[in-house]
């Protein structure tokens, strides 16, 4: 289990310091510093042993945040309690930086108490939490608000509390993905992934029970069984296949094992309600052709051509391409048709940015790189073309079938609910090798 | 132009640095560098030529950013163009660029030679200066190829600056010293040595470097550098503090030229001529003097520089080692400073003293510090000075006073650092055995230093104090008692229980008389300890015990139902459960008279150099002091050889040389091989059943069935003959073993065992009669000559016969043996060809794999090559390869070839004219079910006749 926890700033100055077990000494504060922070890069691992303690890392901006243990504990739970932290810290103070931590040490030292116990993770929801760690000074409980924080927490649903009451129930849902691509330079793609995930935001009264739908193959493959051949068809098209997938504590993951559909009470607020991964049938936003030419030792002639495969009638927003340019570059001339591109010689790259582009378009650069000639012979490795960008669709294809809200209790049904539904998909890594 | 106005203020560098000090972070920083390294780029792409300083300016940065890590690819030759400036910093900053950054295979190498040459010509002297530190700092060979002419010329050239003949003189020491070859002595050694001379103190002291550096090499030809040196000294050591001026230090006059002056002395014998050495000894009792004089400054500067001094003069007064006089005032002076407070002063004067020590004439002065060098082992607080007071103290160690010194090097053991302990062990074991008077002082001291530091006692020291109890009759009656006395603390350390095993086991009777140490009492106190103990402590007991029987009659049964019990006779350790069975049988069948002399007492051990000396030696290498002093007139006992501490039943009955000798002799007499011979023949005839029964048990092996008729060893000549007979190929089959029945049918059969080591080998026949009738008149005849066997072979039984096989010359044909014998009247006549191939007297070889490659191509003529392609004859399996490879007696090299497949073996043939390096390879074609086999040797002869009988086997 977690045997301490200390956050740390760019210069490994120790900001926050919380020891659960007797095990970890004040000496492993600086054993991280000297070894991780201070090592100018050298450790890029994210888990790091000294001396039989085990440091696990993750950074934020310039905030270095460590756990450390002597024991043999599951790495993907101390992370997975790193980026929670991360997000309970976001949704108390905004931005994790210095400033900020300084400002509210008193707050993550009662977050802390909270969510590690004795170095075992406990309930890190953020709704949960704020309902009795507040940044506004002690709040007097009643007696009965006390016992229903702690019938809450202790409770089966220990992510909700009772009796919340909304004048207008709403319902956000957000499908954020980010796609991740390698390219080679001929156009074959050499592997591609879209992870995602569903963000929802759900202000609803009561206890209400929501149901999810998408278009997962195995669920409408079974459903075309049922129904008729011209259905079946239709719904195959459309369906995708997810490789893996994972949800947020509230779902019933028995239903899911055994229906394969999504049931759940949903927390108050906004939650990340499940993530995803798919791997086939891949919609590529745009496809990126260069064409490199070097002329002699001291001349590179770049022209890098970008489409864009989606409807015409979507815009895609935020684009920009990043041409490495070599080491040994002394002066670079950029045309470019539309946006602009500029050559940053501080990352050793031109970039060209868009700021919007419809479906179904082509746009070019062109750019000659003048060469220092050097007396390295080692030639230039050719980094490849990486991509960012930003479009109002899934790339994976992930449809949302339906959310039903069932509350029982009250009198509100679900054609009351007013559902938003939003699809962002984004660049990953997103590379093409010239 | 803007660059004068400018000035050498580098504002842009200034600015860039400080932006890089500012960077929060590694990427802001690689940021900032990326960008500059951009400008800089496009700045030197040449299309507008720059200025001095902004060339200047840019390599800078380019420095900076080298030395903050990132590689830089460019900007040498704005850096090259700069040594051709005029301005000083632009060349200075040139030179330090090329200095930092230039490597040697460069092909600017020839552009900055070129400049630096230029610079040495040039009148200008901080211009040479620059070229010559620059040659010092990149000290490549090349430079050196290019410069080592050079430098000398402008070192002893009568106009050189002085600045530059520092420069000159510690130019030419770094060159020296990175390629010695290339620095050729001429007629400038002798106007180097003048030097010493120069009015300059600067070039003095430069000079002086590199004399010492290179008289070390060559010190005749600068012999005469030693009365210069000593005028030199004297007239530093008599001037005022005031006469040097810039050369005066916190008012010690030239303390670095006193140094060196004094190590460079240290490189010479006393000079022989009456004046110098006069004169030196003046200079040496001045230093003594000055030392007693109290300090002009309290700075410790000032204190530093003339103990400095003071410790140099000692280390020569050391060197000489004849002058009483001054040796005994050097160790008063160190006596002073052994109660100094200054921790490295104390620790330099315990280390100097060690040395004094071993000098016949202060040893009696040092002798007089010894409380209080007892006393820095005991309150020091830094523990590599509490090393040295050790180190003093057994260098001062002395008949007058081991006594005390033990004592009180035992008990600091108690405290002592971990990192010390053994050595203060060993020490402490030396000098109680060395000093001895009574040995029951010697025996207590060593069980004591078992108690105390029973860890670091390692197994010479033990094994020492056996051999010693041993071999003397007087002391075995006090150990005795003092081990069991020892043995009766709650907690005793392994070693004690080993050395109380093995004490009692043999002197055990001596105490018997006293009812508190009964047989039985002594039996149960062993016996005690034993579940406490490992393996070899364990084996160690058992033999005790057995010894036990032997001395006390009455303790049998209990000892009998000790090793009857499950835990020693089925104790899951091979070695503890043969002794408990061989024990007990022994105890049970052996009449009193066989036990009394297998379990005899064991005879005094040969006297041999001690090892735990030896043991000290290696720990501290070369060097060290006082050790070799001490091996004279020592009185040396053997080692305690395995023998002692096995305690098996061969080495407890015949303690014989060949206990550890075995395979080191060249020739071990008969006796001595008999055993293993007997052995053999157990093996080898087994299915025959020829073994006439032993009284013994049968591990018991003292006597083997060859044993009592064999016949001794026949030294014959081995002679290559070029014999062109054919006959009985069985010889082949021995190409890659060296043990098997040579021949067998129903009347006979010949089992051999060889072994060969560089040129010699010898081979044991053995003669088995399969019948029941005796041999008569058999005789055996080796075309070459040799001694007769016994003419007579009972029925079932067997004789041996020795031959002893030198290699004179590389030979094709193996000898011939002809055996004649009368079976029942029949004659019977046998010819066979003794198994001695070629490949028999191999050295194996082992070589990495370039090495392999290059010897492969040198031996590349045709004829030192031979080469067959064959049909396997057995299954293709590497294991069954491998080792008849190794069979052959060549070294198999793994990863030589770069094909796994393939084998390849390098050894050499040991002849007596002459060796004969060969190399193999041997490429295995599985599915063709071929070889290829290569053999590659210096000589044509045996590359063929390797081949061919290789090709045979596989």
């Amino acid at each position: 289990m977690i045997g301490g926890l200390f956050i740390y700033n760019h210069k490994g100055e120790v900001l926050i310091s919380r020891v659960y077990r007797d095990d970890i000494g004040r000496n492993a504060v600086d054993a991280f510093r000297v070894n991780v922070i201070h090592a100018r890069q050298q450790v890029r691992s994210p888990v790091t042993n000294f001396a039989r303690t085990s440091f696990f890392h993750v950074k934020r901006s310039n905030i270095w945040l460590a756990a450390v243990t002597k024991q043999n504990v599951n790495a993907a739970m101390v992370f997975e309690f790193l980026y929670k932290m991360c997000d309970v810290m976001t949704a108390y103070f905004s931005k994790i930086s210095e400033e900020n931590i300084k400002n509210n040490f008193v707050l993550i030292y009662e977050l802390l108490d909270e969510i590690l116990d004795f170095g075992y993770p406990q309930n890190s929801e953020t709704g949960a939490l704020k309902t009795f760690i507040t940044q506004q000074g002690i709040k007097s409980q009643t007696k009965e608000e006390q016992s229903q924080i702690t019938s809450q927490v202790t409770g089966q649903i220990g992510w909700r509390r009772e009796g919340i009451k909304y004048r207008r129930n709403e319902l956000f849902l957000d499908v954020l993905e980010s796609v991740n691509l390698l390219m080679s330079p001929q156009g074959q793609v050499l592997s591609a992934h879209v992870s995602g995930r569903v963000v929802m935001k759900s202000y609803l009264s009561g206890m209400p029970e929501c149901k999810f739908g998408m278009n997962d193959k195995i669920v409408i493959d079974k459903q075309g069984k049922g129904g008729t051949t011209d259905d079946s068809g239709k719904s195959g098209k459309q369906s995708i296949a997810i490789d893996d997938c994972t949800f947020h504590q509230c779902v019933r993951l028995s239903k899911f094992d055994s229906e394969r559909s999504i049931s759940f009470i949903p927390p108050d607020g906004e939650y990340e309600l499940m993530r995803y991964r798919t791997t086939k049938d891949i919609i590529l936003p745009f496809r990126v052709i260069p064409l490199v030419r070097e002329v002699g030792r001291t001349k590179l002639e770049v022209k890098v051509v970008i489409k864009s495969n989606f409807k015409p009638s979507l815009l895609a927003q935020k684009i920009e391409v990043r041409i490495p340019t070599p080491l040994n570059t002394s002066g670079v001339q950029v045309i470019c048709m539309k946006g602009k591109a500029k050559y940053k010689a501080s990352e050793n790259a031109i970039v060209w940015k868009i700021k919007r582009m419809a479906g179904m378009k082509e746009s070019q650069i062109s750019a000659e790189i003048e060469l220092l000639p050097t007396n390295d012979k080692k030639k230039w490795a050719r980094p490849p073309i990486s991509m960012n960008f930003e479009v109002p669709f899934a790339p994976s294809g992930l449809k949302v079938r339906y959310l039903k809200v069932f509350e029982p209790k009250l009198n509100y049904s679900d054609h009351d609910v007013i559902k938003w539904v939003r699809y962002i998909g984004r660049s990953g890594i997103y590379e093409t090798r010239c | 132009m803007p660059a004068v106005s400018k000035g050498d203020g580098m504002r842009g560098l200034a600015v860039f640095i400080s932006d890089i000090r500012n960077c929060k972070s590694k990427e802001a920083e690689i940021k900032r560098i990326n960008k500059e390294l951009a400008n800089i780029r496009s700045k030197f792409k040449g299309d507008k030529a720059l200025d001095g300083y902004s060339k200047k300016k840019y390599v800078c940065k380019l420095l900076f950013i080298f030395l903050l890590g990132h590689d830089i690819d460019f900007g040498h030759m704005e850096a090259v163009n700069l040594l051709s400036s005029n301005k000083y910093t632009e060349k200075q900053i040139g030179y330090l660029f090329i200095s930092v950054l230039v490597n040697s295979n460069s092909e600017l190498i020839r552009l900055i030679n070129n400049a630096i040459k230029n610079d040495l010509s040039s009148r200008n002297p901080t211009f040479m200066c620059l070229a010559l530190h620059c040659i010092a700092n990149v000290g490549s060979r090349e430079m050196a190829e290019a410069f080592a002419g050079e430098i000398p010329r402008i070192l002893v050239a009568g106009d050189t600056m002085d600045s530059v003949k520092q420069s000159a003189a510690l130019c030419l020491l770094r060159l020296y010293k990175t390629s010695p070859d290339l620095v050729l002595m001429g007629e400038w050694t002798s106007r180097v040595v003048h030097l010493l001379n120069d009015q300059h103190m600067g070039v003095v002291t430069a000079a002086i470097s590199l004399i010492t550096c290179l008289s070390q090499k060559n010190p005749d030809e600068f012999k005469t550098c030693v009365s210069l040196a000593v005028s030199r000294l004297s007239r530093i050591v008599s001037s005022a503090s005031t006469d040097l001026q810039d050369y005066t230090y916190y008012f010690v006059p030239a303390p670095w030229l006193s140094c060196k002056l004094l190590r460079l002395l240290q490189c010479y014998p006393p000079p022989e001529d009456g004046a110098v050495k006069g004169r030196l000894v003046e200079c040496l009792e001045t230093i003594l003097n000055k030392a007693q004089e109290p300090p002009k400054s309290k700075k410790v500067q000032h204190s530093n520089a003339k103990n400095a001094i003071l410790f140099e003069a000692i280390s020569l007064i050391i060197h000489y080692d004849s002058e009483p006089n001054l040796l005994v005032r050097a160790c008063n002076q160190l006596g002073q400073f052994l109660q100094h407070r200054e921790t490295n002063l104390r620790y330099l004067a315990l280390e100097s003293m060690c040395t004094l020590a071993s000098s016949e004439f202060s040893h009696e002065a040092v002798k007089t510090h010894i409380e209080t060098v007892i006393n820095a082992l005991k309150t020091e607080r830094d523990v590599s000075v509490r090393q040295r007071a050790a180190d003093l103290l057994y260098a001062m160690c002395d008949r007058s006073n081991a006594k005390q010194i033990v004592a009180e090097m035992l008990s600091y053991l108690e405290t002592a650092d971990y990192s010390i302990r053994e050595e203060m062990v060993l020490k402490v074991a030396i000098l109680a055995e060395k000093y001895a008077v009574d040995y029951s002082w010697y025996v207590d001291t060593i069980l004591n230093l078992i108690r105390i530091a029973g860890d670091y006692v390692s197994e010479e020291v033990w094994y020492r104090v056996i051999q010693i109890v041993i071999n003397r009759d007087d002391v075995q009656g006090y150990a005795a008692k003092t081990v069991f006395e020892a043995l009766q603390a709650p907690a005793c350390h392994e070693n004690m229980v080993k050395v109380g095993g093995y004490i009692l086991g043999e002197f055990g009777n001596l105490i018997a008389g006293d009812p508190r140490s009964s047989p039985l009492v002594q039996f149960n106190l062993l016996h005690s300890k034993f579940h406490l103990c490992s393996v070899p402590t364990r084996a160690l007991l058992l033999s005790a015990y057995i010894k036990f029987i032997n001395l006390f009659p009455e303790t049998k049964s209990t000892i009998q139902e000790v090793l009857r019990s499950d835990s020693q006779i089925r104790n899951s350790d091979v070695e503890l459960q043969q002794r408990a069975v061989e024990y007990l049988k022994l105890s049970s069948i052996a009449s009193t008279d066989v036990l009394a002399t297998v379990l005899e007492e064991m005879p005094p051990f040969p006297e041999r150099e001690s090892s735990i000396l030896a043991k000290l030696k290696k720990k501290k290498g070369p060097g060290a002091v006082s050790v070799n002093e001490l091996e004279e007139g020592k009185r040396e006992g053997g080692e305690l050889n395995g023998g002692g501490e096995r305690g098996d039943n061969s080495a407890i009955s015949t303690p014989s040389p060949s206990a550890d000798l075995l395979g080191l002799r060249t020739g071990p007499p008969v006796t001595a091989a008999a055993p293993s011979a007997g052995s053999l023949l157990v093996d080898v005839f087994s299915e025959a059943d020829l073994e006439p029964p032993t009284e013994s048990s049968d591990s018991l092996l003292a006597e083997g069935p060859g044993d009592s008729d064999a016949t001794p060893g026949c030294p014959c000549m081995f002679v290559c003959l070029t014999h062109t007979h054919t006959l009985l190929s069985l010889a082949l089959r021995f190409v890659c073993k060296n043990n098997g029945v040579l021949f067998e049918n129903q009347l006979l059969q010949i089992g051999i065992k060889s072994e060969y080591r560089q040129n010699l080998g010898r081979m044991y026949l053995f003669y088995g009669n399969k019948t029941s009738v005796q041999f008569i008149t058999f005789t055996t005849t080796l075309n070459v000559q040799s001694k007769p066997v016994e003419p007579l072979i009972e029925g079932g039984a067997q004789v041996q016969q020795v031959i002893n096989i030198e290699c004179l010359t590389d030979f094709s044909d193996a000898p011939l043996l002809n055996i004649k014998f009368r079976y029942g009247g029949a004659l019977q006549n046998l010819t066979l060809k003794l198994p001695v191939t070629i490949n028999k007297f191999f050295q194996p070889t082992e070589m990495a794999s370039h090495d392999f490659f290059q010897r492969w191509k040198q031996l590349s003529l045709p004829q030192q090559e031979a080469q067959k392609i064959f049909k396997a004859n057995h299954a293709m399996d590497t294991e069954v390869l491998k080792a008849k490879l190794l069979g052959l007696g060549m070294a198999l090299l793994e990863n030589v070839d770069p094909n796994p497949e393939n084998f390849v073996c390098a050894g050499v043939i040991q002849t007596k004219a002459q060796q004969v390096g060969s190399l193999l390879r041997l490429e295995p074609n599985a599915q063709a079910q071929m070889y290829r086999l290569t053999v590659r040797s210096s000589k044509d002869t045996v590359s063929k006749r390797l081949c061919e009988l290789l090709a045979e086997q596989f």
